[in-house]
């Protein structure tokens, strides 16, 4: 029996029957009234000059209420490195780059606008690959930096490396040693609700802004610094977050378009709203980072793993977002993802004349656990030995620093394992074509600092009736934050979920947080309301010592007029009334020592409100708590920092079908074993793990945003598949391993990206095992495996006919 | 050059002034206020739009207005019942953990409602063909067949299914 009421017991999310009523507002649904519906011109060319921008037949179309450019607008520099503009001048960089915008009276009319706008350009040579954008004398994407130095080449500044130990002694003296070149590509994050934001200045030119963010209050920097920039230092902006139809990394940093909003706002005086549709959400919004990596990882005799070198290069696009800082994600399977003793690790980044790209789950991690991943199984073959008993020889244990500098608390991933082994029949007998493989992971679970706080706070507001409004700066997009952190302040508080109401997230009302990002969200936003229903429980009780003795003495009179009979039982409840002895439990504060009587039991709304209508001593309770994990900001050129207060771990295992004539992979099923700390809510965590699986499984077979020359050429579901009810048609087994986090709020981990980590090498490993060939570039498409296979066969024929 | 259609949704007759080329999705949106009916992708890509049309599940971003006239259309709000309450299929939804970050679910259930409506104890092959026009980012649709298989036992056997009004 658990100790817990409400943690570890499955039950609905708050907002699922809204959302089931179709009752819930998204940022489509939102009107303001006098809104004025702003559409983006976007650039015809991946690299040209800007010659001229004619909007004077736009301006006169009837409707319209602002037209502008960046010749007619204050220059707002936005981006990670301030390295992109709200609107282009001088020239564009990318398809997708802003050149002018409209603001009118229906989206109709924008769109017509904004066809209207005719923009002269002169093209100019683009690079469009890593080899192209590298190569000596190639076109420059920026000739400047932010700072107006100028730049010579297109590699961005940023530098992320790792060396520990000797590589070159422990390569020598591995017994066997393998390399290998792997690739990932650009993938869409897909949310189903599309990317959009409202506007609004009030007279003294503050700034409201509903904005599909997971970094309210990172957005709200960025967002006063364009208020500075349109004349407006010192003004306000308020942040407020709508119901999220997903987000998966693409609210992690602002976006042009949401500026522009602002621009037209400001430049009409009336709330703007700018609403992306499919195909602008493909071609306009940046995609998840693609990686090329070369690997080579060492073991010895008995299959100990030796040293583990690995290259990055990663095609920025051309600007860079937070997704330039992947690298310090790959950083933890690199340096920490099985034993291995001595590491070598440099990424590298360059801008080119494609999309620029961003954040999606699991932030460099998949990128990276690919390679490590799929060259581990090759490493296992050429020790001849099994690729599971590799795993576990080398498996991480509690206690250990990693090279990485990681201090691992707790450490399920050896358990994790054994479920994946197990639960897939590993060594069994298959029919031909069959075959299994596994992957593990291990992934921040304690958030992961990559900013100089990497806190959040809850504030827990009670009111006279005995219901909590808790508010909290992180983001609910879907994930489930607003399950977990009302679980725990119900079991935290001893009252019913019934009793809990999350505010919608605002910067106005609700404490600072870093954003939703690092798996976060109910690690920080439980760990902190923890500490604010811990206040709050103090506070009532030490109030209670006054008022609890009268209400109980009312109580009892009460229960005596019912019950004439009753036996009045000796206990001085003056005396025992001691805020170290009152509990809550059941809604209910109640004296511990008390007899089981019901007079002796006083509703916590009750209560509350004896403690509020006191006279002069009246109070309403109201705490806050502001939670920062135990964590350091790693020295990224050094990659070295214990960057998260625990780690989560876990493994995927698939059993998969090849069709040798078409190519085609088929996964008959997976496993799912994670190491999640604790299970706070079994359904919302089974969702995540379900979900990430199955994005992962987009991202090892089907999803690819495919350019030419900088244009996205699949802009629609149709060209961009992911996954639906036919390839998810297989069983998933889900195992959560509890390894109790002394960090962890429970106990729990952070539990949001880990599920799409190790999917894609999994399955790799398991059509090794099928039909032996290995594909090392994702996505796994029947044409690539085709390829393989034909390949494999040439060389098998090669040697029938060169054998005498 | 607005031409007046009259429509029926959710069970009440409205006779109002729409564009002649005036999107379903649009007039139930901006004209009726059923803002439930979700725009995912405005090609019929993604089902978040999915309304019923005479019991059977459209897309209501490729349809013109004026060519329902004349037949029923139910909305995600039409299933509610007396007083709000939940549909059987919206309440599994609900307890099943089928819903996530929530845009998908409006035309899944719309999708759901109208195949326990023909097939009351569908196979998970069924439900798995039913949905495969829905996508869904968040869930993985594992717990969104379990919502499915949950509603039907809900409605049970005999039941006649879910009638949406």
């Amino acid at each position: 029996m658990s100790r817990h009421r409400h943690i570890g017991k499955a039950r609905p999310r708050p907002d699922a029957a809204d959302k089931a009523a179709g009752r819930t507002l998204y940022i489509n649904d939102l009107v303001r009234p006098g809104m004025l519906h702003g559409k983006v011109k976007f650039s015809e060319h991946a690299h040209a000059r800007i010659v001229r921008i004619d909007t004077s037949r736009a301006a006169r179309l009837p409707g319209v209420r602002a037209v502008v450019t960046a010749y007619d607008t204050p220059e707002i520099r936005i981006g990670f490195l301030n390295d992109n503009f709200a609107l282009k001048r001088g020239k564009v960089r990318q398809f997708r780059d802003e050149v002018a915008a409209v603001a009118a009276i229906d989206p109709d009319i924008a769109a017509e606008a904004v066809d209207l706008i005719d923009v002269e350009y002169e093209p100019l040579p683009g690079v469009f690959s890593l080899d192209e954008a590298m190569a000596e004398g190639a076109p420059l994407v920026h000739e400047m930096d932010a700072r107006g130095n100028p730049l010579t080449t297109n590699e961005l500044s940023l530098r992320y490396g790792h060396e520990s130990g000797d590589l070159a002694v422990a390569e020598r003296a591995s017994a066997h040693v393998v390399e290998g070149r792997f690739s990932t590509q650009l993938m869409q994050q897909s949310c189903l609700g599309t990317a959009g934001c409202i506007a609004e200045l009030d007279m003294s030119g503050n700034l409201s802004m509903v904005a599909r963010t997971q970094i309210p209050f990172l957005a709200q920097r960025d967002f006063m610094r364009a208020l500075e920039a349109l004349g407006l230092p010192g003004r306000n902006c308020r942040v407020i977050v709508p119901t999220l139809g997903g987000a998966f990394g693409t609210g992690l940093d602002t976006h042009a378009y949401e500026y522009i909003a602002i621009v037209l706002a400001h430049r009409t005086n009336r709330p703007v709203k700018i609403l992306y549709d499919r195909e602008e959400e493909f071609a306009n919004l940046s995609p998840r980072q693609s990686a090329e990596v070369e690997i080579a990882q060492g073991c010895d005799r008995e299959g100990r793993l030796t040293f583990r070198r690995v290259r990055v290069r990663q095609d920025n696009g051309a600007y860079a977002s937070w997704g330039a800082t992947f690298p310090t994600v790959m950083l933890l399977p690199v340096t920490s993802l099985y034993r291995v003793p001595n590491v070598s690790f440099d990424a590298r980044l360059v801008y080119t004349n494609n999309t620029y790209c961003q954040a999606m789950r699991g932030y460099g991690n998949p990128e990276v656990t690919w390679p490590i991943e799929s060259n581990l199984d090759e490493l296992a073959e050429a020790a001849s030995i099994d690729p599971y008993e590799l795993r576990m020889r080398n498996c991480n244990e509690p206690g250990e620093t990693t090279p990485m500098g990681l201090q691992v608390t707790t450490c399920g991933l050896k358990e994790c394992m054994e479920a994946t082994a197990a639960k897939l029949d590993w060594g069994a007998e298959r029919r031909a074509r069959r075959g299994v493989g596994m992957a593990s992971l291990i992934h921040v679970g304690g958030s992961g600092r990559i900013y100089k706080s990497d806190g959040g706070g809850v504030i827990m507001k009670f009111d006279d009736f005995g219901q909590i409004n808790v508010s909290y700066g992180g983001v609910e997009m879907g994930q489930g934050l607003h399950s977990a952190l009302s679980l725990t302040v119900a079991e935290a508080l001893g009252v019913s979920p019934d009793k809990i109401t999350i505010n919608p997230t605002d910067t106005g009302t609700c404490p600072w947080d870093v954003g939703t990002h690092a798996s976060r969200g109910a690690f920080i936003a439980c760990n902190a309301a923890l500490a604010a229903a811990e206040k709050a429980r103090a506070q009532i009780f030490a109030a209670a010592e006054e008022v609890f003795p009268r209400l109980a003495r009312q109580n009892l009179e009460r229960y005596r007029t019912e019950h004439p009979d009753y036996r009045v039982p000796a206990f001085d409840v003056a005396t025992a009334a001691k805020a170290d002895r009152f509990e809550l439990t059941d809604g209910q504060i109640v004296v511990s020592g008390a007899p089981d009587e019901p007079w002796l039991k006083v509703d916590l709304d009750r209560l509350l409100r004896a403690i509020h209508f006191r006279g002069s001593r009246g109070e309403v309770i109201t705490t806050a708590a502001f939670y920062e994990p135990q964590s350091e900001l790693p020295d990224w050129r050094k990659g070295v920092g214990n960057m998260s207060a625990t780690y989560a771990y876990g493994a995927q295992g698939a059993e998969v079908e090849v069709d040798e004539e078409t190519g085609e992979v088929r996964i008959v099923r997976m496993v799912a074993a994670h190491d999640v700390g604790k299970v706070l809510n079994p359904q919302t965590l089974a969702g995540q793990a379900y979900g990430g699986l199955a994005q992962g499984v987009g991202y090892a077979l089907y999803e690819e945003v495919r350019t030419e020359q900088g244009r996205i050429l699949n802009p629609s579901f149709t060209d961009y598949k992911i996954p639906t009810t036919h390839e998810m048609g297989f069983p998933v087994h889900l195992e959560f391993i509890e390894t109790d986090d002394p960090a962890g709020p429970f106990g729990a981990k952070g539990v949001g990206e880990p599920g799409l980590v190790p999917t894609a090498p999994a399955i790799a490993n398991a059509i090794y095992d099928a039909v032996g060939v290995r594909i090392r570039d994702l996505p796994i498409t029947p044409e690539k495996v085709l390829r393989a296979l034909d390949a494999r066969r040439a060389v098998n024929a090669r040697k029938q006919t060169s054998t005498p | 050059m607005n031409v007046e259609c009259t429509l029926e949704v959710n069970g009440s007759s409205t006779t109002l002034q729409v564009a002649p080329s005036a999107r379903l999705i649009d007039v139930l949106r901006e004209d009726l206020g059923l803002t439930g009916t979700k725009e995912g992708c405005g090609n019929g890509e993604c089902g978040s739009c999915t309304v019923l049309l005479d019991g059977r599940p459209v897309n209501a971003c490729l349809l013109v207005a004026l060519e329902v006239e004349g037949r029923a259309v139910t909305t995600i709000e039409g299933l509610l019942g007396p007083g709000g309450k939940l549909s059987h299929v919206q309440q599994a939804f609900v307890e099943t953990g089928g819903i996530q970050c929530g845009f998908c679910t409006p035309g899944m259930i719309m999708s759901a409602t109208a195949l326990l409506e023909a097939t009351p104890a569908p196979s998970d092959a069924e439900i798995r063909d039913a949905l495969v026009g829905n996508l869904c980012r968040c869930t993985g649709y594992a717990q969104i067949i379990e919502s499915v298989r949950a509603a039907a036992e809900l409605i049970g056997p005999g039941s006649g299914g879910e009638t949406p009004r």
